[in-house]
């Protein structure tokens, strides 16, 4: 059973405050929408949840079966999709997804990740340069990425930008299969991924509202 | 899916290895690092030409040429990354410490690169002789090791500075002054044929910043990644 809990969080970039004193806490099965203006915060709240963005103030606690997880674990736990996560472009998909899988320690071999790619409609593309993918195809394999480890908490930012109609239809799978997983957080405005929600925070109010 | 724990090692070394592949595609730094080092050395020695030059300014020009070619390319390690925007996922897979010891290495194997082109031409191109090779390669290795560690740090700084160009040089340039002027004297005296025990303190100095350098730029990194 994982939960995710914010406390009292702020970020600031020099004078510019971004948010300040946003508490929340998901539990597993449960999935959190994230709305806002451009400019509210959004993005740099799943980036500090994802643990690459430090808070000016207050904390993250990633709790895995009541237990507290350390910086080094918490990355095992989470998958993380976003317009401004880059993969390598002189590499292949697939030599992409092995130096992924190598670098942190997962045993996938080259099948299993050319299954991957396949259920994410990329198999006849696994051996072009990824800059030659479409923005969309780069999407897809930015999921491919995200889900290799199974993640306890995923987070997505504009999880539906660039993807055509059956890739978006996908995401609806993924997002389905991820509340059973566990976390789910979304930061979009579109109307159809803030159904996903069981609850959402709008950064422009800093209000909660549960979605019936 | 098979999940199996990988050794630290093995992270590190595929970090190097996607930096290696990604290198001989796009020839980032290798080019900048061998075209800075060919081109000062060419000068150098159609300037002098003639001139017979003693073996501590010899031994000077060698090293301002790894030292300038080495901020040419030691930088690109991590400013490539920034601006490829790789560097989000690579915080998202990669503990602090496998990124810098990925990098690390990854500079490392580039400037023993360097030094391989730039030995043979300076010894061809300006007649420098050395007398005691066992000396000169040791203060090779450590010179390059301290130059590695330094550069490395100032790197993961300097990529995230809005104006990287002259930054590199001038933040180096005060830190590396003390190992430069070292390296400057064992060279002198490998070149001269000095005895090794000769040119023994200066390689205990080396090997004593190469270590301070690394334990402080291993400690320092994750603040300078992680924002």
């Amino acid at each position: 059973m994982i939960s995710l809990e914010v406390k009292d969080l702020s970020k600031s970039f020099g004078y510019r405050k971004v948010f300040e004193g946003i508490n929340f806490s998901i539990q597993s099965g449960k999935s959190l929408v994230i709305t806002g203006k451009n400019g509210s915060g959004k993005t740099t709240l799943l980036k500090i949840l994802a643990g690459f963005l430090r808070p000016s103030k207050g904390v993250v606690i990633i709790s895995l079966d009541g237990q507290i997880r350390k910086k080094e674990d918490k990355r095992k736990l989470l998958g993380f999709v976003a317009p401004d996560l880059f993969l390598y472009d002189e590499l292949t998909a697939l030599e992409n997804l092995e130096f992924l899988v190598q670098v942190q320690g997962l045993g996938f071999n080259k099948s299993e990740l050319n299954k991957k790619l396949e259920e994410m409609g990329l198999r006849g593309r696994k051996d072009d340069l990824v800059s030659t993918y479409s923005s969309g195809m780069k999407q897809r394999l930015k999921y491919v990425f995200a889900l290799l480890n199974n993640p306890q908490i995923l987070l997505l930012d504009e999880p539906g930008s660039n993807l055509d109609e059956p890739g978006l239809l996908l995401l609806d799978k993924i997002i389905e299969e991820q509340k059973k997983r566990g976390i789910l957080v979304l930061a979009t405005n579109d109307q159809r991924e803030t159904k996903h929600g069981d609850e959402i925070l709008n950064l422009d109010e800093q209000s909660f509202s549960v979605i019936p | 899916m098979g999940m199996k724990s990988s050794t630290w090692t093995s992270r590190v070394s595929a970090l190097f290895l996607k930096d290696f592949k990604s290198e001989l595609r796009t020839r980032y730094s290798l080019n900048a690092l061998i075209m800075f080092a060919v081109v000062t050395l060419t000068a150098i020695s159609f300037s002098v030409g003639m001139f017979s030059l003693n073996s501590k300014v010899k031994a000077s020009l060698f090293w301002i040429v790894i030292f300038f070619s080495a901020m040419s390319g030691l930088a690109q390690v991590f400013i490539k990354e920034e601006e490829s925007k790789t560097s989000t996922i690579l915080k998202l897979v990669a503990s602090a410490e496998t990124i810098f010891a990925g990098k690390l290495l990854y500079n490392l194997i580039l400037l023993f690169f360097l030094e391989l082109i730039v030995v043979p031409l300076f010894i061809v191109m300006l007649g420098f002789s050395i007398l005691n090779y066992w000396l000169f390669f040791s203060v090779l290795i450590l010179g390059s090791l301290g130059l590695v560690c330094a550069t490395t740090i100032i790197a993961a700084i300097v990529a995230k500075a809005s104006v990287k160009g002259a930054l590199f040089a001038v933040l180096s340039f005060p830190i590396l002054l003390p190992l430069l002027v070292t390296l400057i004297n064992v060279t002198n005296l490998a070149s001269e044929g000095a005895s090794f025990s000769h040119g023994l303190r200066d390689l205990q100095v080396l090997f004593s910043y190469a270590v301070v350098m690394f334990v402080a730029s291993f400690l320092l990194f994750d603040f300078v990644w992680e924002e």
